[in-house]
């Protein structure tokens, strides 16, 4: 399967493919490329994949309804669907939702913490909450979903009324990638920030995928 | 609504003229407008407290209803805030001087473990606006320090927020502290942040949800003043 661009998945998300595949994974755009790479690496063949817009990341209120619109749409399609979206930001209604729905969704507060391990990140969040995270598809779209959005482009002098109290960004790398680690450090330089790259593969969200399709 | 900025000369307008303009100098984020106009009307005999509520208050409430109506975002409510934050540091110690009575007093901060203070620095400016005394605890508070707090400036008030799911049931951790101390009815609880709602603001033993720093005001203007009332009944 071959991914849209960043930008497109941030906007737009991913058209279900409809290849006849039995399971559906309806997916953050954010995470799509981590996704697909689990399910090529086991030869997964009977998967099919959609996206929601990654941007929903920043207006959680609007997950909880387009999951319900998404899965509504699509389950007459297929024998099973799973939703993978941690809570994200929506309090507990995503998790409601899904328990209505009966479809499994990914566990943990947030993709930082599955793609780190939800145990270690809960650990490590203890001394570790003055960090601001990046994963490989922010880092790539850090003026789209960070610097735009919070209105850094017009009025840089915001920085610190919203960066003041964090002390460093970890670049949680789900890939090997040279650029990606430059990019994220220029990230944690434009936002007056220590900058730390911490590799966590995919974490949490390749186990579930595992335990679920499996 | 900042189209003919360059052509207006503060000192020129009447006080009704220079109140409204104010407000658009505050909708539009000018600080050094705003500095000036206050300034203005405090040289033609203003009480602090009028400028501060009329001028500065009344302004600020138009940024807050833009806001909840989808029209205003984050970046430019804070532009208004740091705007209105140079009227008041000029207003505040003339409002102590003048000896203006406390609408109550009220301890704030961000729960343990979540240093997100946006929210919680708009909300106690407007509760400062207001006629509150305030005492901001900053970030990353634990039961002890709002408890201390509390105590040491005798409040009526206390303001809890959270940005994060993960942090938000540590406000339950304080609210159960105060039970277990005999002292949950001494205070009016207020909570707030983005993850929240009505119904974990019940769940957890709080007074009151407030979804913005506007209904934090009025919410606790009104447990104010039924809290006289019930003093006054004896």
């Amino acid at each position: 399967m071959q991914l849209p661009d960043a930008t497109t998945l941030t906007t737009s998300g991913l058209a279900a493919s409809g290849s006849g595949g039995r399971i559906l994974l309806i997916a953050c755009g954010a995470i799509a490329r981590e996704v697909l790479a689990v399910t090529e690496a086991n030869g997964w063949d009977h998967i099919d994949l959609t996206c929601l817009p990654a941007i929903l990341h920043n207006h959680p209120e609007r997950i909880a309804p387009a999951i319900e619109q998404a899965v509504t749409k699509h389950r007459n399609q297929y024998a099973q669907i799973f939703v993978l979206y941690a809570d994200c930001g929506t309090g507990g209604k995503l998790f409601d939702l899904c328990k209505k729905l009966g479809v499994e969704m990914l566990k943990g507060p947030h993709c930082y913490s599955f793609f780190e391990g939800n145990a270690v990140f809960e650990d490590r969040s203890k001394d570790e909450f003055t960090a601001f995270y990046l994963t490989d598809f922010l880092v790539r779209q850090f003026d789209a979903f960070v610097w735009k959005p919070l209105g850094l482009d017009r009025h840089p002098g915001l920085r610190d009324t919203y960066f003041a109290n964090y002390e460093k960004l970890v670049y949680q790398a789900q890939s090997q990638d040279d650029d990606l680690d430059r990019k994220a450090k220029d990230c944690a330089a434009r936002l007056g920030l220590k900058y730390e790259r911490r590799f966590t593969g995919y974490g949490d969200l390749e186990r579930e995928l595992i335990d679920w399709i499996s | 609504m900042a189209d003919q900025e360059d052509d207006i000369i503060l000192s020129e307008l009447d006080d009704e003229a220079l109140a409204l303009q104010m407000h658009d100098d505050l909708y539009d984020g000018l600080k050094d407008e705003i500095e000036e106009g206050v300034n203005i009307l405090l040289g033609r005999g203003w009480e602090p407290y009028d400028v501060l509520t009329k001028a500065l208050v009344a302004g600020m409430t138009i940024v807050g209803i833009d806001f909840r109506d989808g029209i205003l975002f984050v970046p430019e409510v804070l532009l208004a805030a740091n705007a209105m934050k140079g009227g008041m540091a000029i207003l505040k110690p003339l409002l102590a001087e003048t000896g203006a009575p406390s609408v109550g007093t009220m301890v704030i901060g961000t729960v343990k473990g979540d240093i997100h203070d946006i929210g919680k620095n708009l909300v106690a400016m407007m509760m400062e606006g207001a006629g509150f005394d305030i005492h901001d605890l900053g970030i990353n508070n634990s039961v002890d320090a709002y408890i201390d707090a509390l105590k040491e400036h005798n409040a009526d008030l206390l303001g809890m927020s959270a940005l994060l799911t993960t942090t938000m049931p540590y406000m339950k951790v304080v609210i159960d502290t105060l039970v277990e101390n005999g002292i949950r009815d001494n205070y009016i609880v207020m909570v707030g942040g983005a993850p929240l709602n009505e119904e974990f603001g019940k769940a957890i033993g709080a007074d009151a949800y407030c979804r913005d720093a506007a209904v934090a005001v009025e919410t606790a203007k009104e447990f104010m003043e039924r809290k006289h009332n019930q003093m006054a009944a004896g």
